[in-house]
C-alpha cells in the first residue's frame, strides 16, 4: 500500500452508536475493530442474477474479498425431461432435447436420433450424414458465440457481445429457413431428418463461412492481446490435466487443460474421421486458455462446414424403411399399405430391440451422451442425459476457492453452462 | 467382449457377476460390497487404466420384481476402451453401494443425483443430499417407476399445499424479533418511541384554521 494518506481526508457523514453525527473517513481503518476484519461474510448470488447465466444460485463465503467456500445450488429449472422421455416414443423425445441445451438445439437432436439408431441398428444415408455434420457444426458455432458474447459482458467488455449476437442471428435465420423454428428446431427423426435443406440454404451458409472468420479476427484483435482482458482471465480457475480428467470435465474445459481429447477424433461418428480439422489444446487450463480454445474451435467448425458443403450430393435423405420413416402424406391418404404403416407408426411407435446403448457426441459444451435402455417396446425404459454443463459446473467450487469474488464471475462464465441442461 | 472382464474375473473371482454385450458395449455386473475395490483396481492397474468416469446413473426397470441397477460408464482416455459396470440392488434390501467419490471427484454431483432421483445412498460420500429437488421435498424419488408421472398428489392438492405452506417454518426468525431490536436501540431513541413526539410537532396552519372553525 502507498504511504500517502490523502484518502483520510475523504470522509462521509455518518452517525456513531449514540446517534451523534460524525465524519467517517473512507478506506479501511486497520486495527480499530479486529472483530469485523476476522469475520467471514456469507453472500448469496442468484438465482436471479445476470452473471449466473440462468437460474444458478451460488452461496459464497468470503474472507474480505477472497472466496473461502462456494456452494452452488441447482435445480430451479428442473423439468423432469428424463421421466417424460420414458412415456414417449423415440421420435417424440426429439422436442424435449431442444429444451435441454437450448443454445445448440440441433446437435442435441442429432445425438438423440443417433442414439436411437444405434439401439435399432439403422444405417443412415450419405446425404443425411453430411447434413447432420452441418447441423452439429452450426450448433457448435452458435453455442460458442453466445458464450463469447456473454463472457465479455461478465468481464466488462460490451462491444463483442453485439458483434457475436449479430453473427448468431445469421445462423438463426438459416436454422429458421431449414426447420421453421429458431430455437425449438426438432430437426431429426429416427432414420432421417425432419426436412431437406431449402433452396438458397447452401449459398447462405457459404456466405456465412466466408464472412464469419472476419468477425472472429476483429474479436481476436480486440481481446487476445488486450491488457485488461488478459489481466481478468489469465491464471484464473486453473485445472491441471489430471484434475480435469478426475473431475470428468469434457469439451473445451478438458482441452484447455491440455488433454487432447475430442470425441470427433477419438470416437468418430458421422464420418468425422474423414474431415480435415484440428483440435485446439490449451496448456494452462485457465479462463484465458478456454477462451482461446473456443475461438479456435469456431474457426475449425467453419473449415468443417466448408468441407461438408462440398460433399453435399443428391441422394435420398431418409432411410428406405417404412417401419421407421413415415410414408409421404399423399401415399398415406391413397395407398392402403402406406396408410397401415402410417397408422402403426403414429399409434404404436417404432419398437427398439431389448438392449441398451450409450451414445455420445462432442457438443459445444462438452460430451453430450444419451443412454437408452429398451425392453423391446416403443418407449425407452430409461433415457439418461449425460449433461456436460452439469458435470463441468460441479468443478466450480474447486476452481473458485481462493480466488477473488470478481474472478468468481469470470470463472463461472468460463465453464459455459446452460441451466436448461444442468437442471434438465 | 472387452478383455477387462476376464482380467476382473481372475482378480476378484466371486465379486464379478455375469457379463453381456449390447450395441457393441460390454456390461459387467459387480457385487455391491466389492464395487469400490473393483473400481479402484480398474482405475489404477496399468493394463486397465480406466481413468475417466463418463457417467454414473441408475435404471429402474418396468418389471417391479427386477432389481434396481446403478450404472457406471468408464472410459480409458489413453486406450480408448469403454466398460460399463453395473451393480444390481434388490428392491427389498437397503439400496446402498459404496461411493466412488474418492476415486473420481466427477462422482460428486452424479451420486447426489442418483440419491435424489432413485433413493440409492452412497456411504462414503461427504455431502449426500438432494440436488435437483429441494431439500425438504417429501414425495419420494421421482425417477422410480412406482412414482407417477404427474407426482404423488393431484394438481388441486399440489396447489392447496403450496397455498397453505408456511414459509416461516423454513427460516428461523428468532434473531429478527422486534422486542430484541427494540432493546438494542439507544436509550434516547427508545424514550422518544415510548413517549411519542406528536405533541411536540407544531400543528400546521391549515389544521389550526380547521380547529378554529
Amino acid at each position: 500500500m502507498s504511504s500517502r494518506v490523502v484518502e483520510l481526508d475523504l470522509a462521509t457523514s455518518g452517525v456513531d452508536v449514540q446517534g451523534r453525527p460524525v465524519r467517517v473517513p473512507l478506506g479501511v481503518q486497520g486495527g480499530e475493530d479486529p472483530g469485523l476484519s476476522s469475520e467471514h461474510m456469507l453472500i448469496n448470488i442468484g438465482p436471479q442474477h445476470p452473471a449466473t447465466h440462468g437460474v444458478l444460485r451460488l452461496v459464497v463465503e468470503l474472507d474480505g474479498e477472497v472466496v473461502v467456500r462456494c456452494i452452488p445450488h441447482v435445480g430451479y429449472l428442473h423439468s423432469g425431461f428424463e421421466k417424460l422421455g420414458e412415456y414417449r416414443h423415440y421420435n417424440q423425445i426429439v422436442p424435449l432435447t431442444d429444451r435441454t441445451d437450448y443454445l445448440s438445439p440441433m446437435s442435441n437432436n442429432v445425438c438423440l436420433a443417433m442414439a436411437a439408431e444405434d439401439l435399432m441398428g439403422i444405417e443412415i444415408t450419405e446425404r443425411c450424414t453430411v447434413l447432420r455434420v452441418i447441423a452439429c457444426e452450426m450448433s457448435r458455432i452458435i453455442s460458442h458465440i453466445v458464450w463469447l458474447g456473454t463472457t465479455c459482458i461478465d468481464i466488462g467488455a460490451f462491444t463483442p457481445f453485439l458483434w457475436t449476437f449479430q453473427q448468431r442471428e445469421r445462423i438463426y435465420n438459416l436454422q429458421e429457413a431449414w426447420t421453421g423454428a429458431r430455437l425449438t428446431t426438432s430437426l431429426t427423426r429416427v432414420g432421417g431428418m425432419l426436412a431437406d435443406i431449402p433452396e438458397g440454404f447452401e449459398d447462405g451458409l457459404r456466405d456465412f463461412c466466408r464472412t464469419f472468420p472476419g468477425v472472429l479476427d476483429e474479436v481476436d484483435k480486440l481481446l487476445t492481446r488486450n491488457a485488461i482482458w488478459c489481466g481478468r482471465t489469465q491464471g484464473l480457475g486453473v485445472m491441471t490435466a489430471d484434475e480435469a480428467v478426475n473431475f470428468g470435465l469434457s469439451g473445451p474445459m478438458l482441452r484447455a487443460s491440455g488433454v487432447a481429447y475430442d470425441l470427433r477424433k477419438d470416437r468418430p461418428y458421422l464420418d468425422y474421421e474423414t474431415y480435415d480439422f484440428d483440435v485446439p489444446v490449451g496448456e494452462h487450463g485457465d479462463v484465458y486458455d478456454r477462451y482461446l480454445v473456443r475461438v479456435e474451435e469456431m474457426r475449425q467448425s467453419v473449415r468443417i462446414l466448408e468441407q461438408a458443403l462440398d460433399r453435399l450430393t443428391d441422394g435420398p435423405l431418409n432411410v428406405d424403411d417404412p417401419r421407421v420413416i413415415l410414408p409421404p402424406k399423399r401415399a398415406a391418404m391413397t395407398d392402403m399399405e402406406s396408410m397401415i404403416f402410417h397408422f402403426k407408426q403414429v399409434m404404436e411407435g417404432v419398437p427398439a430391440p431389448a438392449g441398451e446403448t450409450y451414445f455420445a457426441i462432442e457438443n459445444g459444451k462438452g460430451e453430450l451422451g444419451y443412454y437408452f435402455v429398451s425392453d423391446g417396446t416403443a418407449k425407452p425404459v430409461r433415457w439418461r442425459i449425460r449433461p456436460p454443463s452439469f458435470i463441468n459446473l460441479a468443478a466450480l467450487p474447486r476452481m473458485a476457492e481462493g480466488q477473488m469474488l470478481s474472478d468468481l464471475i469470470a470463472i463461472n462464465a468460463s465453464v459455459d453452462i446452460v441451466m436448461g441442461e444442468v437442471d434438465r | 467382449m472387452n478383455p477387462s472382464v476376464e482380467a476382473l474375473r481372475g482378480e476378484f473371482a466371486g465379486g464379478i457377476g455375469r457379463a453381456e454385450e449390447s450395441c457393441g458395449a460390454t456390461i459387467v455386473y459387480v457385487e455391491a460390497d466389492r464395487l469400490v475395490d473393483v473400481m479402484r483396481w480398474l482405475r489404477d492397474t496399468p493394463e486397465q487404466e480406466y481413468d475417466y468416469l463418463v457417467d454414473l446413473t441408475a435404471v429402474d426397470y418396468r418389471d417391479p420384481e427386477r432389481s434396481l441397477e446403478v450404472v457406471y460408464q468408464l472410459r480409458s482416455l489413453k486406450r480408448g476402451d469403454e466398460l460399463r459396470v453395473k451393480v444390481a440392488l434388490a428392491k427389498d434390501t437397503t439400496l446402498e453401494v459404496g461411493s466412488v467419490y474418492d476415486l473420481w471427484r466427477a462422482a460428486d454431483w452424479m451420486e447426489r443425483e442418483v440419491f435424489d432421483m432413485f433413493g440409492v445412498s452412497f456411504p462414503g460420500h461427504p455431502d449426500l443430499r438432494r440436488i435437483l429437488m429441494w431439500e425438504t421435498y417429501q414425495e419420494g424419488f421421482p425417477l422410480r417407476k412406482d412414482f407417477p408421472l404427474r407426482g404423488r398428489f393431484s394438481r388441486a392438492e399440489q396447489v392447496r399445499q403450496a397455498l397453505h405452506a408456511n414459509p416461516e417454518a423454513h427460516y428461523s426468525l428468532e434473531e429478527l424479533r422486534i422486542e430484541q431490536v427494540y432493546r438494542d436501540l439507544p436509550s434516547d431513541m427508545r424514550d422518544r418511541l415510548e413517549r411519542g413526539e406528536r405533541d411536540q410537532i407544531p400543528a400546521l396552519p391549515s389544521d389550526q384554521e380547521a380547529a378554529d372553525e
